[in-house]
This record gives C-alpha cells, sequence and structure tokens, in this order.
C-alpha cells in the first residue's frame, strides 16, 4: 500500500477532489497547511509598509492506496491541480506498511 | 437670546454623531491592531467615554467654558458640578445642549492619542492618563480655541482670531502631538520597527473609518452650534474634502506601490476629515477639494515619517492626526474666502499673510503646550503607577494579560472547562 500526499492552491481541491472520485477513490483526508517553495510567500502593504508573507495558505490531500494505483492517482492529482503557474505544489509517495479499519479491524488492503 | 428648537434639534443629533465617533476610532484603531491586543485598544477609546465624561461634569466644562480668569487662559469654576447652568441659554441653544455637544469633543481628543501606544499601555496608566491630560491640557486648550466671549474668551478664539472652526488645533494637533510626546515616554513595541504589526482586521478599519465619517457631520456641521447657512458650508466642505483626501490617498498609492488599498482609503478618508475640521467653515468647496488633496496625499506619506525617526507612533497618531490637523490649520491661511468667512480671507484671496500668521501662532501654542506637557505627565504616570507592561505580557497579548479575555475563540470550541462566576451555582452544575 501506498499513502499518496499531495499540496495543492486551495482554491483547486474541488477539482483534485472531483477528479480522484471519477477515478473511484474511496476516501482521502484534507487539512489546511501553510508553507513554502520556490513561490517564496507575497508581499501586502499597508500604509505603506511592506509585509511579507512567507507561509502561504495550501491544502493538503492524502490518499491511502493499492501499490497499483498509485501512479494513477499521482498522475490524477497532478492533472487537476495544475494552473500551470508557479506555487501549484507537489505529489509524494510514500510506502505503508500497515492499515487498520477501525471499526472492523479488516487490516491491509480490505481496509483500504 | 431665546432658545431656538431647530438650532436645538440639530445640536441635540450633533452630539449623539460626535459621541458616535468614538466607538468609530475604536473599531478603526482595533482593526489596525493585532489580534492579541483589539480588545485593549478599542478600550482605551471606551474607557475615555467613561472617565472624561465624569470630568466633564465635575470640572470640565467650567475650566473650559467657564468665565474667562484673564488673559484667555482658563475659565473660571463658577460652572463646577455644571452649577447655575441647567436653565441657561447659550446663544440660541441650552446650555446644557452646548455643554453635551463639547463633552463629545473631549471624549474623542483624548482617545485620539491611545492609537500611539498600542499593544503596550498599562490600562491603569492609561486612565490615569486620560484624568491628568483631560484636566491639564484638553480643558485649557479647548478654552483657548472654542471659548468665544465677546473679546473676553480664549486667546486663541477671542484675542488671536485665529479660525479653527471644530478643531483642528484644540483637537487633532492637540492629540497628535500628545502621541508623538507618548512614543517617547512608552518606547518601541518589543520587535519593532523589524515587525510593525500588520492590520489585523481590514474590515474593522473601513467599518471605523465609516462611523468617523458619519458622525464626523456632526462634529463640523455642528460646529454651527445653529442650523444655518453655515452648518451647510460645514457640512458639504467636510463631504468633499473627505472624498478628496482618499481618493488622493490611494492615488498615492497606487503610483508608490502598485496598488490602491482598503486600509489606504480608509486612512485617506480620516486625514481630509482631519483637514477639513478647522477649515469647513472657511474654504469654499473648490477648496475643500484642495484641502482634501493635500491632506491626502501628504499623509499618505507621512506616516512613513516614524520609520525614520524611529519612534513607535502604532496606528499612525502623528502622521494622520497631527501632520492632517497642521496642514488643515495652516492652508486657512491660504484658502480662507471672506464668502464663507464673512471677513478674514487668506493668502490666494488677497487676504495677505496676517490671517497665515495668526493660522501658525495657534498651531505652534496648541502642538508646543501639549507636546510639553504630554511629556510631563507621561513621565508622572510612568514614575508611579507604571506606564508600560511587561515584556512577557506584550509579546504574550495584552488583551489576555491586562483583560483576561481575548477577541476571537480560535480553539474550535469545546477545549477548556468553565467555572461558574457564581459559587452557588457551581453545585447545580456538578449535580
Amino acid at each position: 500500500m501506498k499513502l499518496v500526499t499531495a499540496i495543492v492552491k486551495p482554491f483547486k481541491v474541488e477539482d483534485v477532489k472531483s477528479a480522484l472520485e471519477t477515478l473511484g477513490v474511496l476516501g482521502l483526508t484534507v487539512s489546511e497547511v501553510r508553507g513554502y517553495g520556490r513561490q517564496k510567500g507575497h508581499t501586502e502593504v499597508y500604509r505603506g509598509a511592506e509585509y511579507t508573507v512567507d507561509l502561504v495558505p495550501k491544502v493538503r490531500i492524502e490518499v491511502l492506496v493499492d501499490d497499483l494505483d498509485a501512479e494513477k492517482v499521482v498522475e490524477t492529482v497532478a492533472e487537476s491541480a495544475r494552473t500551470g503557474k508557479i506555487g501549484d505544489g507537489k505529489v509524494w509517495v510514500t510506502p505503508v506498511d500497515s492499515v487498520v479499519r477501525v471499526r472492523t479491524g479488516e487490516r491491509g488492503a480490505d481496509a483500504l | 437670546m431665546e432658545i431656538d428648537t431647530g438650532d436645538t434639534a440639530w445640536i441635540l443629533m450633533a452630539s449623539a454623531l460626535v459621541l458616535l465617533m468614538t466607538p468609530g476610532l475604536a473599531f478603526f484603531y482595533g482593526g489596525l491592531a493585532r489580534a492579541k491586543s483589539v480588545l485593549n485598544m478599542m478600550m482605551m477609546s471606551f474607557v475615555s467615554i467613561g472617565v472624561v465624561t465624569i470630568l466633564w461634569v465635575l470640572y470640565g466644562y467650567s475650566l473650559a467654558f467657564g468665565s474667562d480668569i484673564g488673559s484667555g487662559l482658563l475659565g473660571n469654576l463658577d460652572k463646577v458640578g455644571m452649577q447655575g447652568t441647567l436653565d441657561q441659554v447659550s446663544g440660541t441653544l441650552p446650555e446644557l445642549t452646548f455643554s453635551s455637544f463639547q463633552l463629545m469633543f473631549a471624549i474623542i481628543t483624548v482617545a485620539l492619542i491611545s492609537g500611539a501606544i498600542a499593544d503596550r499601555a498599562k490600562f491603569g496608566g492609561w486612565v490615569l492618563f486620560v484624568i491628568l491630560w483631560a484636566t491639564v491640557v484638553y480643558f485649557p486648550v479647548a478654552h483657548w480655541v472654542f471659548a468665544f466671549d465677546d473679546g473676553d474668551g480664549g486667546w486663541i478664539a477671542d484675542r488671536l482670531q485665529a479660525l479653527d472652526f471644530a478643531g483642528g488645533t484644540a483637537v487633532h494637533v492637540n492629540a497628535g502631538a500628545a502621541a508623538l510626546a507618548l512614543t517617547f515616554i512608552l518606547g518601541k513595541r518589543v520587535n519593532w520597527p523589524r515587525d510593525p504589526g500588520r492590520p489585523h482586521n481590514v474590515p474593522f478599519v473601513l467599518l471605523g473609518a465609516a462611523l468617523l465619517w458619519f458622525g464626523w457631520f456632526g462634529f463640523n456641521a455642528g460646529s454651527a452650534v445653529a442650523a444655518n447657512g453655515l452648518s451647510a458650508i460645514a457640512f458639504m466642505n467636510t463631504q468633499v474634502a473627505t472624498a478628496a483626501a482618499a481618493l488622493a490617498w490611494i492615488g498615492v498609492e497606487r503610483l508608490r506601490n502598485g496598488h490602491a488599498t482598503a486600509v489606504g482609503f480608509a486612512s485617506g478618508a480620516v486625514a481630509g476629515l482631519v483637514a477639513i475640521t478647522p477649515s469647513c467653515a472657511a474654504v469654499n468647496p473648490m477648496g475643500a477639494i484642495v484641502v482634501g488633496l493635500v491632506a491626502g496625499g501628504a499623509c499618505a506619506f507621512a506616516v512613513s515619517f516614524k520609520y525614520k525617526g524611529g519612534y513607535d507612533d502604532s496606528l499612525d497618531v502623528v502622521g494622520v492626526h497631527l501632520v492632517g490637523g497642521i496642514i488643515g490649520s495652516l492652508i486657512i491661511g491660504l484658502l480662507a474666502t471672506d464668502t464663507v468667512t464673512g471677513g478674514p480671507e487668506g493668502l490666494f484671496y488677497g487676504g495677505g499673510l496676517s490671517l497665515l500668521g495668526k493660522q501658525a501662532v495657534a498651531v505652534l501654542a496648541v502642538g508646543g503646550y501639549s507636546f510639553v506637557l504630554t511629556l510631563v505627565i507621561g513621565f508622572i504616570v510612568d514614575k508611579t503607577i507604571g506606564f508600560r507592561i511587561s515584556r512577557d505580557d506584550e509579546l504574550q497579548g495584552i488583551d489576555e494579560t491586562t483583560h483576561a479575555e481575548t477577541a476571537y475563540d480560535n480553539s474550535g470550541g469545546s477545549v477548556g472547562s468553565y467555572t461558574p462566576a457564581d459559587a452557588n451555582a457551581r453545585q447545580g452544575v456538578t449535580a
């Protein structure tokens, strides 16, 4: 099993979610996060004083998938989150040792 | 003279409008402040309403508008406790109506100063400062500028005969100079200017500016102390100058920073209101456009002086009220027209330099007196009960450490537990 983690622009979350639904992904977790990459934040000006906002709002999407589905999920997320502009985010995949469905105690692929 | 019902109705209404400016100021300042100090910021305005109102009835009105003790410096104590005023007539108003109108000016003048000392002033120190400053600075200066008595009133109004219709000197130069002095007494905030503290709630800033703008019609048009042609001129000029100044400020921003901002529009509006305050019954509406453009444009730059000067005027009381007040007071010496003033004329209307000279004397006298006395009062407060909270309290947030409350619940709820304030109720909760 794999954990696909994506950092995307907040306004692209709906696009990513519906693309993953179309793909047949049954569940995902979304959290509001802040960070920066090469985009390095943005500047705001109040009464002539510039404030650099280093940590810009992003959304982290996490999806647990079977090994075979991982690549397709990564591609779908990347395509649906893309605007082509700086700050579009990243997607990465990490191996997962075990998964338990809390309600039933099912393990492994059955718990996905 | 007899009481005029129309005049009285208008000034009763105008008094309420001017009172509303102080809560408006609280929102304006509160929005500009940080989330962790917005309540303290707003409380400094609200507590001024409480304290100054009591002082006014006790002796403030008498010091400001009692018969002159000589030389136009101060009123006497004949009206202490409002005695002898209840059935009197002042102009065409009940004297109490005139007094309540003037009370609201005293309140907001003191409250204006608080913007310079955001995040870091002991609340008790502020309350003591309000008492001392209103007594030693505002009441005398109000007498100088607002007390007319056929040549025997305040020295600026009645003897020098400088023009200050609604308080460019008595309110704005006065509060602005005091604000500058207090920044030296209290010092910079921790981490200033590396972190100047961005406004935490810009909609509050706009709400506050809107309430100030609305209330200011009472301030300026009400200063005619009548419902007449002069109040009509003051009303129109107030609107025109404020609009021009707001546009000028965002114009400067657009050219300098590339973006017109909401905070800039609100700040420009206030700068325009400040500058038209003394001049609203001296210039015509075309002159008011000039007053607004000059004030809005100049104050947009003036708010940056503090970074060069190294004084932490947190919410720009100096850059907006001192600078705007000086501009509005001096520009009368250039743009005053006798079709509005009924006499004195400015340089551009052929009146020569004499009026400009009088205006400059008024500005220097009020500004200098306020600055020096505020240093003394601030020093006394600091050395007695203390004027600055501790570094740790400031970093944690003055709302929490001083007032034991916070403006916003960011916990998402259901975090922590409640202890009922009433001990008897506790059993009911645990049962």
